[in-house]
């Protein structure tokens, strides 16, 4: 199944937009692409491996918190998309980063 | 929205009135009482930066009536290539000013009320009281928890927007029966989680894009027109020009909307958001090198490696003929820097450049120091012939 990645998230999963990964589940699916690229793991999940509050995973159109979550069954034709909180303007670091001296 | 178009009343057009607004009039989804309703309404945008420009200016444009705007900033040259409310003539001035005077070049049937604040847990429902519709154009997490609760509390739809790079979200949060945007996020990302300003920026275009979308749904509410967004979330990806929608859904355990809610005052956002963090917003307190004393080094001829660590575009706009290193890359590529030399990182502001120096020392460099201020300090105290960004 593909699985679009977010812009925020483009540089931990070597720049890619999409990702094509075999899949039977969304927690599959999510697994796959996390195995493939290391660094997107922590952005994904907690210390203890729940989804992270601020990332939204949609199969489809739908939230899959409305589905049965990571046991969602997926078929070949499903986009998985992550759709992680923006707060907008040009930076999303709270005035720690250099752009947002606060 | 019906409840919000039904608590507006009615007044009447002057000709001057029915002459503006005539393309308004001769459609029937709008026409004299749907022109009514907009003179009658009263909308609260939260910023004039770069979702409130547009959306300021085709709102009072379309003859909504009152148009509130709570803004602090002052215009600067950055905020030219978005915020298209402001000219560069404007540069210095308060934004509200600066606003208010385009808002009434376009339209100067509007009432402006400007509120020159920071929007707050202490002011937030008093100002959304006045108002019939909320549009947030904020841009940063404590702020939009702020304006979602505030809505909800004060029972005003919020007009919701945000943008990242080439990408956009819009949708129409807390109305009656609607999700809000804890449904949607119940918490923020901690800050330590969220990309360096090395993956930040924005197209300039896109809080055109956005913004104009919020000032659509705003309008159609007052209307009580059409099919708002409500219970949908647009995703505008501007790069690949692709549109997408996806079903937001009123969560029954929302800590605000829900059916027992558990916040039910306005809270201290910025702990909300903070708190929660992995990581505290970088203070690493690391060795340090002052622009004056490198400059005076490397003209006495010292050997000292320059060790620049921003991101390659970054490089392209001005440099101190350092090697470049991405922070991001540094691990990897540590190897390639020699312990036994003097080294100086420096990135844009210090910022990354101290992450750097701490990371180097760790790695057991002991030669290493963070510039201060980086190539903004470099820019304004040695050479002023550097750009800055
Ligand atoms: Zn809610």
């Amino acid at each position: 199944m593909r699985i679009l990645i977010p812009t925020p998230l483009r540089p931990y999963a070597a720049k890619q937009d999409a990702v094509e990964v075999p899949a039977k589940t969304v927690g599959e699916a999510l697994s796959g692409l996390t195995s493939q690229y290391s660094d997107l793991r922590r952005h994904l999940y907690t210390d203890d491996g729940k989804l992270r509050a601020f990332v939204n995973v949609y199969l489809n159109d739908e939230d899959i918190r409305y589905l049965q979550k990571e046991n969602t069954p997926v078929r070949d034709g499903d986009t998985l998309s992550i759709v992680p909180s923006i707060a907008g303007g040009g930076c999303r670091c709270l005035g720690g980063c250099c752009c947002c001296p606060r | 929205m019906a409840t919000v178009a039904e608590n507006i009343q009615p007044a009447t057009l002057s000709n001057e009135e029915v002459l503006r607004y005539s393309r308004h009039l001769i459609m029937p989804e709008v026409g004299m009482e749907g022109q009514l309703k907009l003179k009658a309404a009263k909308v609260l945008c939260i910023g004039a930066g770069g979702l409130g420009s547009p959306l300021a200016l085709y709102l009072a444009a379309a003859g909504v009536g009152t148009l509130g705007i709570v803004d602090f900033d002052v215009v600067d040259f950055t905020n030219l290539q978005r915020q298209i409310i402001h000219s560069t003539d404007d540069v210095g001035r308060k934004k509200l000013e600066s606003a208010e005077e385009s808002i009434k070049g376009i339209n100067p049937l509007v009432d402006v009320r400007k509120f020159e604040t920071k929007l707050t847990s202490d002011n937030a429902l008093a100002l959304f009281r006045d108002f019939d519709v909320v549009v947030d154009g904020t841009d940063n997490f404590p702020t939009r928890y702020l304006v979602n609760d505030a809505c909800v509390l004060a029972g005003k739809p919020n007009v919701y927007g945000s943008i990242f790079r080439f990408e956009g979200q819009a949708s129409v949060l807390a109305t009656k029966d609607g999700p809000c945007y804890r449904c949607w996020y119940p918490e923020p990302p901690p800050p330590g989680l969220v990309p360096s300003c090395a993956e930040g920026g924005v197209l300039g275009i896109l809080p055109g894009l956005v913004g104009v979308i919020q000032a659509t749904e705003a309008i159609k509410l007052i209307l009580g027109k059409g099919e708002p967004l409500i219970g949908r979330v647009l995703l505008v990806d501007a790069l690949g020009m692709k549109f997408r929608e996806l079903r937001l859904r009123k969560n029954p355990d929302c800590p605000v909307c829900g059916k027992h809610p558990t916040i039910t005052q306005l809270i201290d956002y910025q702990e909300f958001c903070g708190i929660r963090g992995e990581e505290a917003p970088a203070t690493t307190k690391v060795p340090e090198i002052q622009a004056e004393e490198l400059k005076q080094r490397l003209d006495a001829g010292d050997d000292i490696f320059i060790l620049d660590v921003r991101e390659p575009h970054e490089y392209q706009i001005c440099n101190l003929n350092g090697y470049l290193i991405p922070l991001g890359d540094l691990p990897k590529r540590v190897n390639e820097l020699d312990s036994s030399r003097d080294i100086v990182a420096h990135c844009r502001s210090g910022v990354r450049s101290a992450k750097a120096v701490d990371f180097l020392r760790q790695a057991g460099f002991r030669k290493v120091k963070n510039l201060v201020g980086g190539v903004l300090a470099w820019s304004d105290r040695i050479d002023p012939k550097m750009p800055k960004y």
